[in-house]
Parts: structure tokens; sequence; C-alpha cells
């Protein structure tokens, strides 16, 4: 029925301005990596109840893709942040 | 007499009269009346027949839990089953229908359901119906759907509008009765903002039937100055007939409030529902607390109904719901519905308290039976008698109505709805909420049955409320109360004990009380199970008034307390919300938006033929006089195109606008092949892949400047690719300096194809379009109509011939693509569509999202040499490599096309090598697109065969498993008309 995300750049707004991408914990392989590496990272996913890390796009709104931190059993969100801070980090 | 109507008292209108009508029969009711108060004061008590054994039944409450008085109100697309009588508001020119019953009310066939009885018991549907199993379809379930019923939806559709809304508060008070008002008192007072939300129609819950004093003044007449006091304070808003029924993540709470339901006609100008989505801070739930029903033999015989009700009707609608009435209770309440009915001259035959020592403060006439149970009732469609066994023996009473208490349960069901499971209180003898964080139950929710202690804690909720959200609060209440009832803590009676015939526990769905002993006899007594096994608790009132006492029953079948039973799952919704409030604006047109190409007024004066893909119309053909098959237009477009020049809408496409200094390096990392070095006023074609090694999509790439690059991509992936290049941009590689914007709509884009383009385009093109000056895959900004406009040109084609796609400025196209064609005109430009651009591009063997279904790597396309192998990284590199992927036995693109001219075959066939018969194993492949060629004159198609590269010439099979045809065929070069692409060169 609802959910409000906090955009860091928009504020507060429904979950219908965003589309979910998935898990945001899995990082991708160097150039040249094992493939190994890149099979964990294509198609390796935890489907863990309680926090999960996931890329959500705000594509009814700025545009910009997020990382929410959130608990698959509560739907309660811890945080929200632009995705590229967590690639810089 | 006819009429149950008090002569006075209620917060009816009598000075005014409403017509309706009720199974065809002409009534009048007044101003204030729910349907099913104008129909107990019409004297009629059988509103509907049961769900399985289509027993009579009458109403039972005066609310939201209503189970039996279900009916259908309205007509043609205003057509409403299933509605409560309860809730439904009297207007004028009402017409309601009853329901589940053939051909009347009255006198229904379906109640021979009852002497097939014991074949409808707990477990029937697994049971009864077993063998043999072929019957289920054609006989059984038909049967059962056709006996057991609701009311019947309507065919047409609804004429009026819904609308959803967002409401954002600091505290949302739900209920608006003693604890809510308080509430919303102490809250509003503090300066917070507060929505109070009621479902009825006039706010105030259950102090609009109370008698007791407070602050002096009956208890409706200080609820109205409570709202009054909250209507003028600007930071509260007072929603009624508003039922909240859903509590969600993120505090957002679902409501839905019935606008213009209580109108005959509404006003077309405002919405008949909208559904709010109210975001707050703090929540006060004060939904009060449900009369629970005893179960006894023949409690579900009209005239029999909850105490509570009995009092509502009575004290707001001025209704008695009869003229001899017996109360049935097992605790206090019972006794203030006597004296209120006394008051009211109704004669009040006994009280039937259940328990042995009864309150000894009872000064009434009615004679109080203590330790009394009713354990029979007597009577056809109508109440005439009880039968009571008590310490004094057994009695019968000849009443017309009783009124039953078997203890209150907490409206607890919002704060359940995120997870929370209910706790049983012993001493309370019912389930309480749970704590839960950013609501608090107060008043009757809370188990605070009195008045003063619902306004004590519907004070304190608002108190905490507020000052959680940093206000000072002063606990605020509607006065103190006189003659407040002190309600006894009851101890529940689960059933009477040797109760005669059928003691109804789930009224709506028929369950009965030996349905749940025999479900746990028969190893159902899991509260989960028999909730499925009995189907108590499943029917549209969710087991509002049974699931306490199915409980109670289970708990006492298997020797366990409730607390050890439990509950089963609370989930939205409270009550039933329609389709149209869900719905709400999101209907035909509006609830699929419809795309046009800023050339659509173009392609319709020429007149096109639009086929939808996706929420685009594209034009798909363009029929002249006399053409009478879309294939006689295709040909014609083909042919013209090759010979003349032909004007083609792909606007569609997808086009985006890259800038930044680290661009080049961008799309050489979301590219398999090289851009790094495209020179500025080149396209390239590029192919993406998907990280797994498949590509994705494919489409040009125009260096526009040192920093700018515009790139387009298939009709179908545009907003899938702009979103996966964002997300490279930004999750990937944020380093990077790259910046992004979609520009399909944007721009008005058409393809100019056929030898005489470049003398039709120079006609309003300003720059000099010789192949010298602007050769194959240029791309530059140009001049057009003598400077009077600008437009990006391209020198690319998707249909094999000498082409350009010029782009305007969207509100420029439909002007531009006139010019063109006016310009054209003595060398035979035409139009074409999406079919006769399909038809060339097979014949020159380019590739769409047939070939490009997922499962397609570049190698399996022809597009291994593409692949840079000296990029370090690209989206798609890691996986690219696999064996599998590299495996040349992967099935190759590859062209086919019949023996015989004369015969064709279809997309989807397989290809299977000569003189084999037809299997899994044995296809080697299948055709991924095919066409009738004008050029050649016969099909052609392209395929994904197994070494299709290396079998050009080789006679296979073209099998149509669908239709068991055989097409003799023969592999070829996937590019049939100009191979060696010497008309893109001219």
């Amino acid at each position: 029925m609802a959910s409000l995300i906090t955009c860091p750049h928009c504020g507060q707004r429904p979950k219908e301005e965003y589309t979910i991408k998935g898990d945001a914990g899995p990082k991708r392989p160097a150039p040249g990596a094992p493939e190994r590496e890149w099979f964990d990272y294509v198609y390796q996913r935890d489907n863990p109840r309680g926090t999960l890390q996931e890329f959500w796009h705000h594509s009814g709104g700025c545009r910009r893709w997020l990382v929410v931190t959130r608990d698959t059993v509560t739907h309660e969100v811890f945080s929200v942040s632009d995705a590229s801070e967590r690639a810089a980090s | 007499m006819s009429s149950y109507r008090l002569s006075r008292g209620g917060a009816i209108d009598r000075s005014q009269s409403l017509s309706f009508t009720f199974d065809g029969r002409a009534l009048t009711g007044h101003p204030g009346d729910t349907l099913a108060s104008a129909l107990l004061a019409n004297g009629i008590g059988l509103m509907g027949r049961s769900f399985k054994y289509h027993r009579p039944r009458g109403v039972l409450t005066a609310g939201a839990a209503e189970p039996n008085a279900l009916v259908t109100i309205g007509r043609g697309g205003r057509t409403e089953p299933n509605t409560r009588a309860t809730m439904a508001e009297l207007y004028a020119g009402m017409e309601a229908v009853s329901q589940n019953r053939w051909p009347s009310l009255d006198w229904d066939i379906g109640s021979l359901n009852s002497l097939l009885s014991p074949f409808l018991g707990a477990g029937f549907y697994y049971k009864t119906f077993m063998w043999p199993g072929a019957l289920w379809e054609k006989l059984y379930e038909p049967f059962i759907r056709r006996a057991a019923g609701l009311g019947k939806a309507s065919y047409e559709a609804d004429p009026d509008s819904y609308e959803k809304a967002w409401a954002h508060c600091d505290v949302l008070v739900i209920g608006s009765g003693a604890a809510g008002l308080s509430a919303a008192l102490t809250a509003a007072r503090a300066g917070a903002e507060v929505i109070i939300a009621d479902e009825k129609a006039a706010a105030g819950g259950s102090l609009l039937s109370e008698t007791s004093l407070i602050g002096g003044k009956p208890a409706h007449e200080a609820a109205q100055n409570a709202l009054a006091e909250l209507a003028a304070m600007p930071n509260v808003r007072i929603l009624t007939r508003t039922t909240v029924f859903g509590w969600f993540d993120s505090q957002v709470f679902g409501a839905v409030e019935r606008v213009q339901k209580h109108v005959a006609l509404p006003d077309p100008n405002r919405p008949v529902e909208r559904l709010w989505r109210i975001v707050a801070k703090q929540a006060v739930l004060a939904s009060g607390a449900e009369e629970r029903p005893i179960v006894f033999g023949g409690n579900d015989r009209p005239g029999v109904m909850m105490a509570g009700a009995v009092r509502t009707y009575a004290n707001q609608y001025g209704v008695t719901a009869g003229r001899r009435v017996a109360l049935f209770t097992t605790n206090d309440s019972a006794y203030a519905v006597a004296a209120d009915l006394e008051k009211s001259g109704v004669e009040v035959a006994a009280i039937i308290d259940n328990r042995g020592a009864v309150p000894t403060s009872w000064t009434g006439k009615a004679r109080v039976i203590p330790g009394g149970a009713v354990t029979a009732t007597a009577g056809g469609k109508a109440l005439e008698g009880i039968t009571i066994a008590s310490g004094a023996g057994i009695e019968t009473l000849e009443v017309d109505a009783l009124g039953m208490s078997g203890g209150w349960s907490p409206v607890i069901h919002l704060a359940c709805h995120r997870g929370g499971k209910p706790v049983w209180d012993a001493a309370k003898s019912a389930f309480l909420a749970p704590a839960v964080k950013g609501l608090i139950v107060a008043g009757g929710a809370k188990g605070d049955l009195t008045l003063s202690e619902a306004m004590l804690s519907g004070a304190a909720a608002g108190a905490s409320a507020a000052e959680a959200l940093g206000l000072k609060a002063e606990p605020a209440t509607l006065g103190a109360v006189e003659g407040d009832l002190s309600i006894a803590t009851p101890t529940p009676l689960w059933s009477v004990k040797g109760f005669k015939g059928k003691a109804f526990v789930d009224y709506q769905n028929d369950v009965h009380h030996k349905d749940l002993t025999q479900s746990v006899r028969e190893g159902y007594g899991d509260v989960e199970l028999a909730k499925r096994y009995t189907t108590n608790g499943m029917a549209t009132d969710q087991g509002k008034l049974s699931n306490v006492n199915a409980i109670g029953i289970l708990a006492e079948a298997r020797g366990v307390t409730p607390a050890e039973v439990g509950t089963t799952t609370f989930r939205p919704f409270y009550t039933p919300v329609s389709f149209g409030a869900l719905a709400g604006t999101g209907r035909g047109k509006h609830f699929q938006p419809v795309r046009q190409s800023p050339l659509h007024g173009w392609a319709k004066k020429n007149g096109a033929v639009f086929v939808e893909t996706g929420l685009w119309y594209r034009s798909s053909w363009f029929p002249r006089n006399g053409e009478t098959s879309w294939r006689e237009s295709v040909d014609r477009e083909v042919l013209n195109t090759r010979v003349n020049a032909g004007l083609c809408d792909v606007s569609t496409l997808g086009k985006i606008e890259i800038y930044g200094a680290d661009a080049a390096e961008f799309l050489n990392r979301v590219y398999v092949n090289a851009f790094a070095k495209l020179p500025v006023g080149k396209a390239r074609y590029g192919l993406m892949l998907r990280e797994d090694g498949m590509i994705y999509d494919d489409g040009t790439t125009s260096r526009l400047g040192e920093n700018h690059y515009f790139m387009t991509t298939t009709t179908a992936l545009a907003a899938g690719v702009m979103t996966h290049l964002e997300f490279c941009a930004q999750a990937l590689w944020p380093e990077l300096d790259v910046r992004l914007a979609s520009a399909t709509d944007q721009w008005a884009q058409m393809a100019i194809a056929g030898p005489k383009s470049r003398q039709i385009l120079q006609r309003i093109v300003d720059e000099d379009l010789s192949d010298a000056n602007f050769p194959f895959l240029g791309a530059k900004t140009v001049s057009l109509f003598g400077g009077r406009l600008e437009g990006r040109l391209f020198r690319i084609s998707f249909s094999g011939e000498l082409a350009y796609e010029l782009a305007v400025p969207a509100g420029y196209g439909e002007a531009v693509a006139d010019a063109l064609m006016e310009a054209g005109k003595a060398d035979g430009i035409q139009p074409y569509g999406v079919e006769a651009l399909g038809v060339m591009r097979i014949e020159k063997g380019h590739i769409t999202h047939n070939e490009i279904n997922g499962r397609v790597t570049p190698g399996d396309l022809g597009f291994a040499k593409m692949v840079s192998s000296t990029k370090p990284d690209f989206i798609g590199k890691g996986m690219l490599f696999r064996e599998g992927l590299q495996d040349p036995k992967r099935p190759r693109l590859v062209g086919v096309k019949p023996l015989d001219p004369a015969a064709g075959f279809k997309t989807g066939s397989h290809i299977l090598k000569k003189g084999v018969q037809p299997s899994l194993e044995a296809s080697a492949g299948y055709v991924t697109s095919s066409a009738y060629s004008p050029v050649l004159g016969h099909t052609i198609g392209l395929a994904l065969v197994v070494d299709g590269p290396e079998r050009h010439g080789e006679e296979v099979q073209i099998y149509n498993a669908l239709r068991g045809e055989f097409t003799a065929g023969l592999l070829c070069d996937p590019v049939f008309v100009d191979p060696r692409n010497e008309k893109l060169h001219v």
C-alpha cells in the first residue's frame, strides 16, 4: 500500500516513484578478475531475513541511484544514500 | 400496526420522509436512518439468506461488523452487491434487494440445503465431492457456486469517478467515540496537526447511543460540543464516512472516504469515494470494542441481535427491535440496554444473566433470571419465543426480540496489521493489542470499557502522542460521567451447555458449534487449520464477531486456554474496499497512457494504420486507394522505397544525450566495440551487453561535439537503456565525468530512404549533402529551410538504401515531414510504416529484438569481430568468454528461404535436417524473423541454427509444429539484398 523513502536529493517520497534493482551488496569485480568472482557478482544473491542494502532508482524523481538500507521483515528503512557515495567508499 | 418506530428519541429527522424500495416493496424512512434501521422500523426483520444453508437471517449489529444483512444497492453500473445494510445511509430513491435467495426472500428453494446439512459440515469441500474426480468441473463446482453465494456484480461500467489523495499529520485519531474525542482534544489543544477519522456518517461513536450524562449533559450533546471545538480549530481535520482500513509501513494509514455513497445521484464533479494515504507521525487507535455474540441454539433467528445494537437502534435511530424484548448477557452492559428500552416504553420480558451473582443495582421492571441461559429459540422467519434453562428449571418465554451480550472484544485489527500478534488477557477475557511503535491504543480498543476509563485512556494517549512530538499536552476529557456503568470482568461463556439445534459461531459463513468441535476431533484443531477446515472467519466480515468465540470453543474442545490457541493473522483490509477506490483515476486511458509520436498527425493525415507497441502508437502501413490487404500496401511501400524514396517515422527510438569529459570512456565501457576514437561528426553502430555476456540492446551513437554524444536505442528498451546507463554512471563509475539526459520525446525523427533521398533532402537542407561532403555514417547539426530551423542529420540506414535520419525539435516534426513529402512529390516519395521497415531490415539481414532475445551473444549474430579485444573493461566482458558462450555449437544467425518460391513459412518454425523426423533433439534451430520479400518475390527468413554460417546452400526442412507443415528450404547468407552494400555508399 505504501512506503515512504527519503531521497537524499528530493526528500520523503512514496515508493511508487522508485524502482528497485535488488541487493546492493555484491561489488563489481575488477576487470580481469577470475570467472568465479564474476559468477558470484552476476548470479549469487542472499535473501536475508533482516537488514538488507538495496539499489533503488528514483526513476520518477531525480533519477539518481540510491542505496536503501532496510529491514526485509518490518520494512523499516534505516538509511538512504546516493549510490555514488557507496562506490567511492 | 407495523411500525416499530419509537415516538421520540434518536438522531433522525421525523419531519421528513425518504421513500425507498426493498425487493421492490415501497417503504419510507427518515434522514439519519441506515437501511437497516429503516427496515426494522417498517417491521422487516428478514433481510437475507445465509451463505450455505439459506437460513432466514435478520440484522445482527448496527455497525461495520454486520455479517447477515448484506444487500445489493443501486442499479445498472452503480449496482453494489454485499453492502452492509447497517452501514448504508438511507437516501430518497434507494433501491435495495436481498441476496442469495430464489425465487424470493420469503420462499427460498436453497433453504432445502438445510436438509442436506449432514453433508455440508466441516471439511465438506474436501470430503463430500471427492469422487469421481471428473464430476468436479461439470457438476459439483457449478452446483456449489450457484448454491453458496453473495450478491452479483454488474457487468456494466461504473459511471462514477474515484480519486486518491495523500494527507500528512502529526496525530491521526482513528475513531471518534469517548476515547477518540478525548485524544483528539488533548493533541489538538497542544498544537498538533490532527486528523480524526470515523467510519460512520456522524462522529461520536458509542456516545451517540449513550444515555449517561457527561459534564451534566447527555453524552451525545457532550460529543457534539467536543466536535464543534475540534471543527473550529485550524489544525484539525475531521473525516467522517471514512474507514481507516490498514496500517502500513512508514506510518502510512490507508483510509477510504465515502464522499457520495449516501446520495441517489452523485455530483459528477466529485468522486464517490476517495482513497486516502495518511502519513501520521503518531496515531491513536480508538476503534472501540465489538460485542460478542453468544453461541446457543437458533441464535441466528431474525430478531436475535447484539444487545448493544438493540440499544443503538433505540437511542440513535428511534427504532425498537421488538415489542417484547429479552436480553441474554454475561456482563453488566445489558442492564443499560434494558433501562433505555423501558424508558422508551418497550417491554423487557426478562434479563437472562448467565452469572450466578447478578448486580443488585437493577431497579427496572424487567425480571432478572440469574444463572440462566437461552438454549433454543422458536419461530420461523421471525423470533417468536425462547427456551431458558436456569437453576429454576426450563421455561419458555414469548418474545419477538432477543439482545445478547457475551462480553466485549477490543477492535485491535489495525494494531496487528504490521505483524504484531494479539495477546490474551485472562483478567479481561479478551485479546489485546500488542505493544507497537507509533500507534497508541486507547479506550474500548484497549479494553477500557467504561466511559470514564475510555475518556481517561484517550486523553492519556493524546498526551503521549503530542509529547512524542515535543509538544506540551494537558490530558482533556469531555467531562465527569454520571451513571457510568461498572463493567465487571465477564467470565467467558464460549457456548451454552445443552443448546438445541444449530448454534452459530460464524454467521456469514454458516459455521456452527459442531463444525468446530468436529474439526478438533478430526485433527484440525489448530487455529489456522480450523479456520480453513470450517471456513470460520473467512467471509467478507473476516470473523469480526466470530473469531474470538471460535477460539474459545477450540480451546474448550482441546482443553487448553485461548492464549494457547492463539489467533489467525490480521491483515488489511479492515472492511471491504471497492475496486473503484483502489483503482482511483487509473481507469481506461488513464490506466495506460497513449504515447503518440510527434509525427502522429502527419501519419494520420497520410492514412496510417496504427499498431500499439508498448504505450506507443506506431504507423504500421499506409493503405492507398484500391489496396485490399496490408500485404499489398507493404509490398508497394518497400518497392517504392527501393526504387524512389520513402519517409518513415522513427521518433519512437530511444534517444539519449550524453555529455562530459569522460563521455567517450563511458561509451567505451557500455558498448562491446570501441568508441574512444569515434571522430566528431560521425555515427557508429554499437552493441551493448548485459553483465552475463548476452546482448542487451543495439543502436547508433553519434559524436556531435568533443564532449557531446547522441545515442539511439531500440523503441522497446528506450527506458531500460537509460536506466542502465544511469546505473553505470552513478553506481559503478561515479568517478567518470558524464551526464545523461533522455531526449526521446524532444525530437521528431524521420528516416528518408531510397535512391532519391539525397536529392529530396537537399531541397530543405542548406548544407551540401554530396557523398564527398557528407559520407556514409556522417552525423551533424544542419541548417534547414534557409536557416529557419536547425536539425540533426545522420547518414545511417536500416533499410540498406542510401538513407538519412533527420531529427528536428518535436514541435516542428509534422511541418518538416509535410515539407519533405512536398519536396519529394515529383520523385515519388511515399510514407512507409514499421511493417515495410521490418521487411527491408530482414532483406538486409539486420537484427532486432526478434534476434536479440536475451539468449544470444555477439558471436551468435556474427558480431564476434566487433567485440574489442583491447579494451580492459566493458559491461559483459567478464562473462562473455565463458566456455558455454564461446561454444562453436551454439545456434548462429543464418538466412533461410523456401526451395519453391511459391511456398512460405512462418516465424517460429524449426529447422530440421533433410529427411529427419521432428523431435527436440533433431531441431537445429528456429526461424527468428520472416517476411515476404517483394524484391525477391518469395518468403525470406532469419534463423538461429547450429553451424548456420557453415551450412549456406544446405537443403533443410522448415517445420511448423503448430500446423504440422513441412516446407523444403535452403540455408543461405542472411543478407538477401545488396550483399556488398553498394547502395549505401553512393
